[in-house]
């Protein structure tokens, strides 16, 4: 019975935090709105805007969303490509990765969004980096 | 038929440097605060110990460019540093840095230039499981000799030798960025140099470790703390470890300004020198 409790807590402990973060970003409407930021701050951004030349940006954005949505702990599903594939031969540089993550970063502090949750994103998105930076 | 080929060789070589899309760092490659500020020694680093990361934020083909400004004032004496350095595709960091050390007590003044230069061999501070590991030298040269060779220095000049290794972690206790550095130094500097090289109670090279945890509150502001060991080779004062307690402050990429509670033990048989240091930097 007690070791029963302790299980179920134990199981349940990674999933509370991960809603906790989803949570904190501002659920659905939240994390919508700071990935419209970002892309709009990245369309903005001559190192990198090129990149997204003849891009479907609506449809990137709803797939970063979602995403996001799913990586922290949010009910969503994420439907697009994995990262390598999704950003193949695009020769995407480390400085390029660089000014995306900075963007993010803009986008979530304008949202007033916590540093701590900030971080957790952050830490949930850097393992990308070797599938989708290529040089 | 080696002349013209020598002449093929540099034509080439002219029309690289010409044609190479070199750009300054002006927006930076690099995220804010991997740049991190000028140590006493003019390298990249934190307050007393040089770090694997290179100074500015030049990423793939960039030139990136600091100058800088300490100052350390403790119980009996004030060392003043001005620095420079150069640092090119995240790779190579080349800096230089005057040092005068005023003997505020005893009277008198000491000073000395420091060249250094800092490669990255591998990984990187923020993505990979691999550090950064740099490795790096610091060439130093004593402009007053009198004092450091009265006082049973060996040499007025040096090189010391160091191997760095550097990790961030985004998301580490409290959900804060965290930063360590550790630095092994081969070195045979009485109180960073100032008082000459080798000495009358031992006159070999040292293994030194230095290391250094920091903490981003914010974005902006990070609090750390800093150790640094140092070596024994003179009979006439023993010299002991520095630390130190820092607080950080990025409010752009071009900006870094670091200011600290130190404590330099004893120097030239002065105990407990403890006081306050201040850093300013400026990139480019
Ligand atoms: C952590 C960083 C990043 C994340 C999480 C991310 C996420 C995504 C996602 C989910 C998609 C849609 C995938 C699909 O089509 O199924 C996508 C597409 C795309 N990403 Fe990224 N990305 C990142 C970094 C970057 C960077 C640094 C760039 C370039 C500067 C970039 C450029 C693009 C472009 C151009 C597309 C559209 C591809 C197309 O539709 O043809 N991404 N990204």
């Amino acid at each position: 019975m007690k070791i029963g409790l302790l299980l179920a807590l134990l199981l349940i402990t990674p999933l509370t935090f991960a809603q906790n973060l989803y949570v904190k970003l501002g659920e659905k409407q939240g994390i919508k709105t700071i990935v419209e930021e970002m892309l709009y701050r990245v369309g903005g951004d001559a190192r990198i805007a090129h990149h997204f030349d003849g891009v479907d940006i609506m449809r990137v954005h709803k797939l970063i969303s979602e995403q996001v949505c799913d990586l922290s702990g949010g009910p969503c599903d994420y439907s697009g490509e994995d990262m390598k594939t999704a950003h193949r031969n695009m020769g995407i540089d480390n400085a390029d990765f660089n000014a995306l993550v900075e963007h993010l970063i803009a986008a979530m502090e304008k949202q007033d969004i916590p540093v701590s949750a900030q971080n957790q994103l952050l830490a949930l998105l850097a393992p990308m980096h070797s599938d989708i930076v290529e040089d | 038929m080696r002349k013209p080929l020598l002449f093929g060789n540099s034509t080439l070589l002219v029309c690289a440097l010409f044609f190479t899309p070199l750009t300054f760092a002006d927006q930076g490659a690099r995220l804010l605060a991997t740049g991190g500020a000028s140590m006493l020694e003019g390298s990249g680093g934190g307050g007393i110990v040089p770090w694997a990361t290179l100074s500015s934020y030049s990423g793939e083909d960039q030139l990136g460019v600091t100058v800088s400004l300490s100052e350390v004032t403790v119980d009996d004496f004030r060392l003043s540093v001005q620095g420079a350095s150069f640092s090119w595709n995240n790779r190579i960091e080349l800096s230089y840095a005057e040092q005068t050390f005023d003997l505020s007590t005893i009277g008198g003044e000491l000073s000395q230039d420091i060249v250094g230069a800092k490669v990255r061999l591998a990984g990187d501070l923020i993505y990979g499981d691999l550090p950064q590991i740099s490795i790096g030298a610091q060439h130093k040269k004593n402009k007053d000799y009198a004092l450091p060779s009265a006082v049973g220095s060996q040499d007025d000049s040096s090189v010391d030798w160091y191997v760095s290794a550097a990790k961030a972690w985004l998301d580490g206790p409290f959900h804060r960025t965290w930063v360590a550095n550790l630095t092994l130094r081969s070195s045979k500097a009485n109180q960073l140099g100032l008082l000459g090289f080798g000495g009358d109670k031992e006159d070999s090279r040292d293994w030194l470790a230095e290391a250094s945890v920091a903490t981003f509150i914010n974005r902006y502001w990070a609090v750390g703390i800093e150790y640094r060991q140092k070596p024994d080779n003179l009979s006439f004062a023993k010299e002991q470890d520095w630390k130190d307690l820092f607080v950080a402050y990025f409010p752009s990429k071009h900006v870094s300004v670091v200011g600290a509670y130190t404590d330099l033990g004893s120097i030239a048989g002065l105990d407990d020198q403890t006081g306050w240091y201040l850093s300013v930097q400026a990139a480019f």
